[in-house]
């Protein structure tokens, strides 16, 4: 059983985003670091590793320059197997249309891939749009939104999933091999093992340009991206208020605060 | 001269503040104030090997370096000082020694289960009235056969009613000069004559177990005497080098934490118009917390560095310890000073921090004697003798066998 799970680098969650006049981007020196959904997706890899024994590999793959190691460092570190780089100069500035593209070539090349996860969406563009796209291009099965993995038959080549909706819970079995997108909750993502952490420091991190994977260069970068960047400018600030309500008792603070929330029909 | 962590301590650095973020952070006011031993978070280094961080993978270590462990003691006490307390005894005093003055059967039997966190370790030495004066020490060992008999009082003892193995300091010979009677034993919570208990009412670290070891006609077997008869002052001088350190460290981190609390602070908190941030006052604290975290921090990596090419470092980790658990007590108290009145409350973090910063400021060598120490290498009345056992130089490749 073959898992590849495709990561991506992201600035910490606490790092401050800043947009200049000439509307470049900076998260300024905030570390880089693997993106926090796709820990969920690389657990849940190595439980049905885990689970299923016997042969199975976990490889992780990341489309992003020298700092996408970083990622795949963390995934090593928590017990992934092999971890490659996806990188050409010409992938820079890939919308989710070109990045889906060169990881879907990417994981082609690979052959024998049964399963490939991803996070929920990147922590820094949030769009949630790579992993439907990636199945479309290799014609698996797209199940987002997983909260939990029922079954998983390899040799009966099914898979039956749980996807958290709004309106509640959907369970879904679908041919492998399949395209799954994780969710927070699903499990709860290990730390790197000090094992892990030597291993990944120690390990090869190919790097497949875009020749590697056969890509045709019209398709990947801003050449073959859909979207145009027409203006870039932070959102405005919100403005907050507070307000704390002090009343005699427990009960009275409460009837003033649901008063209050009624009357902004937050309730 | 390189003063760039490895990758590989980055790592190190990134999985224990995690672990400390997560699992420690959200509940440490909790056990903090119920006075309650947070015996979870024990349990949890143990399963992510962080309480064999530095031991050899032969002994049931991880294999990291000495300054991985700095580094993980910096990040543990970053979030609460009971966290760093657990591995300068389970660590610094007592697995360190193991590796340091026990024999292969020793290492085998005791420093193993350590390293992997199955059976937690303490350390023996203080005494109702023994403390920085260990000379003045009480406890008896008296040999019978194959077996010691052991009595007296061990008092202010991190993990006394938690730790499965005691490293214990007794007279063996009454009419030795009183440095040299001294020797160390591996006592086992299991033994007959061993009991333990809590001291209630600390000022600090009250989410940890500090306790009393009271030995009645404890009978210990050779086997279990590390060293030899009358190294036992020696053997306690070297693990303290080791203790020391984690300290040194941890300090370092509990700096840090009143730094970063007291910056986020100054940003939020407006007086007079502005945010006290903008106060120079506030700002002179707050450099102040930033000169001592970096020097601090430069004095424990030195000590470590040291550690790992396997030279003596008595005084680097006295003035690594020194320095920076007097910096942290001043740091604490500034962070309560910009916190104003809500520092006072147990609202924030940082009245912990000064109640937490002021033990280390007596235990394992008050400052007082750490001062004494300096000077006495200064001018010449204090030099390293070589020892029987040093601690062993860390070798990446023979670590990870």
């Amino acid at each position: 059983m073959h898992i590849v799970v495709c990561t991506k680098q992201t600035p910490d969650s606490a790092a401050k985003l800043t947009v200049d006049a000439a509307g470049k981007v900076s998260w300024g020196d905030s570390p880089i670091v693997i993106n926090p959904w796709d820990e969920y997706a690389v657990e849940e890899a190595l439980l049905i590793k885990e689970r299923v024994g016997g042969n199975a590999k976990v490889t992780v793959i990341s489309m992003g320059p020298e700092a996408a190691l970083e990622a795949l460092k963390h995934a090593i570190a928590m017990g992934a197997d092999e971890a490659i780089r996806i990188w050409d100069p010409a992938f820079e500035g890939s919308d989710t249309l070109a990045t889906s593209y060169v990881l879907a070539k990417a994981i082609k090349k690979m052959g024998d891939v049964d399963l490939v996860l991803f996070g929920k969406s990147a922590i820094d563009s949030q769009t949630g749009q790579v992993p439907v796209e990636v199945a479309y291009r290799l014609g698996f099965s797209p199940l987002t939104y997983v909260i939990k993995i029922a079954e998983l038959d390899p040799a009966g080549r099914s898979i039956t999933v749980e996807r958290l909706l709004e309106q509640g819970r959907q369970v879904v079995k679908a041919p492998l091999p399949a395209v799954v997108g994780t969710i927070k909750g699903i499990n709860e993502p290990r730390y790197p093992s000090f094992m892990g952490i030597r291993k990944a420091t120690r390990a090869q991190y190919p790097v497949w340009s875009a020749a590697d994977i056969g890509a045709d260069p019209a398709k990947v970068g801003a050449a073959g991206s859909g979207v145009r960047w027409t203006r870039i400018f932070p959102p405005p600030a919100r403005e907050g208020k507070a307000e704390i309500i002090q009343a005699g008792t427990v009960e009275e603070t409460v009837r003033i605060l649901v008063d209050k929330l009624m009357a902004e029909k937050v309730i | 001269m390189d003063f760039s962590l490895t990758p590989e301590h980055e790592m190190v650095v990134r999985m224990v503040r995690d672990f400390a973020e997560k699992e420690v952070a959200p509940y440490i006011k909790e056990y903090d104030r119920a006075h309650k031993p947070f015996i979870r978070a024990i349990e949890r280094m143990a399963e992510l090997g962080i309480l064999g961080i530095c031991i050899p993978v032969r002994y049931g270590g991880q294999g990291m370096d000495y300054i991985s462990l700095g580094l993980a003691c910096e990040e543990l006490e970053r979030v609460d000082t009971f966290l760093r307390v657990v591995m300068s005894v389970h660590v610094g005093l007592n697995s360190l020694g193991l590796l340091q003055w026990g024999t292969e059967e020793q290492k085998r039997r005791f420093l193993v289960p350590q390293a992997r966190g199955e059976r937690w370790a303490a350390f023996g030495l203080t005494e109702p009235g023994a403390g920085s004066d260990v000379a003045a020490l009480a406890a008896t060992a008296r040999r019978e056969g194959d077996v010691y008999i052991l009595n007296g009082e061990k008092m202010w003892i991190s993990m006394a009613s938690l730790a499965h193995n005691f490293l214990v300091f007794a007279r063996t010979d009454p009419k030795a000069p009183p440095h040299q009677g001294i020797t160390a034993f591996i006592v086992e919570r299991e033994m007959k004559g061993v009991t333990t208990g809590d001291i209630h009412g600390k000022l600090g670290v009250r989410a940890g177990s500090t306790g009393w070891i009271a030995m009645n006609d404890v009978e210990v077997p050779v086997e279990n005497r590390l060293g030899e008869e009358g190294e036992g002052f020696k053997i306690a001088m070297s693990s303290l080098d080791n203790g020391r350190y984690t300290i040194g460290a941890g300090a370092t981190g509990l700096i840090r934490a009143c730094l970063e609390a007291s910056v986020k602070y100054a940003h939020e908190r407006r007086t007079f118009g502005r945010p006290i941030a903008e106060h120079q006052l506030v700002q002179q604290m707050i450099a102040r917390m930033r000169r001592d975290y970096e020097i601090g921090r430069l004095f424990y990596l030195r000590a470590g560095w040291l550690k790992n090419q396997g030279i003596r470092n008595t005084w680097q980790t006295s003035l690594a310890k020194w320095f920076a658990t007097e910096a942290s007590f001043a740091a604490a108290s500034d962070a309560v000073q910009i916190h104003g009145a809500y520092g006072y409350s147990d609202e924030y973090d940082v009245e912990r921090f000064l109640r937490n910063a002021k033990g280390a400021c007596i235990y394992e060598g008050t400052s007082q004697i750490h001062e004494l120490i300096q000077a006495q290498y200064v001018l010449g009345y204090r030099q390293d003798k070589p020892l029987r056992c040093e601690l062993p130089a860390y070798d990446p490749e023979e670590w990870q066998q």
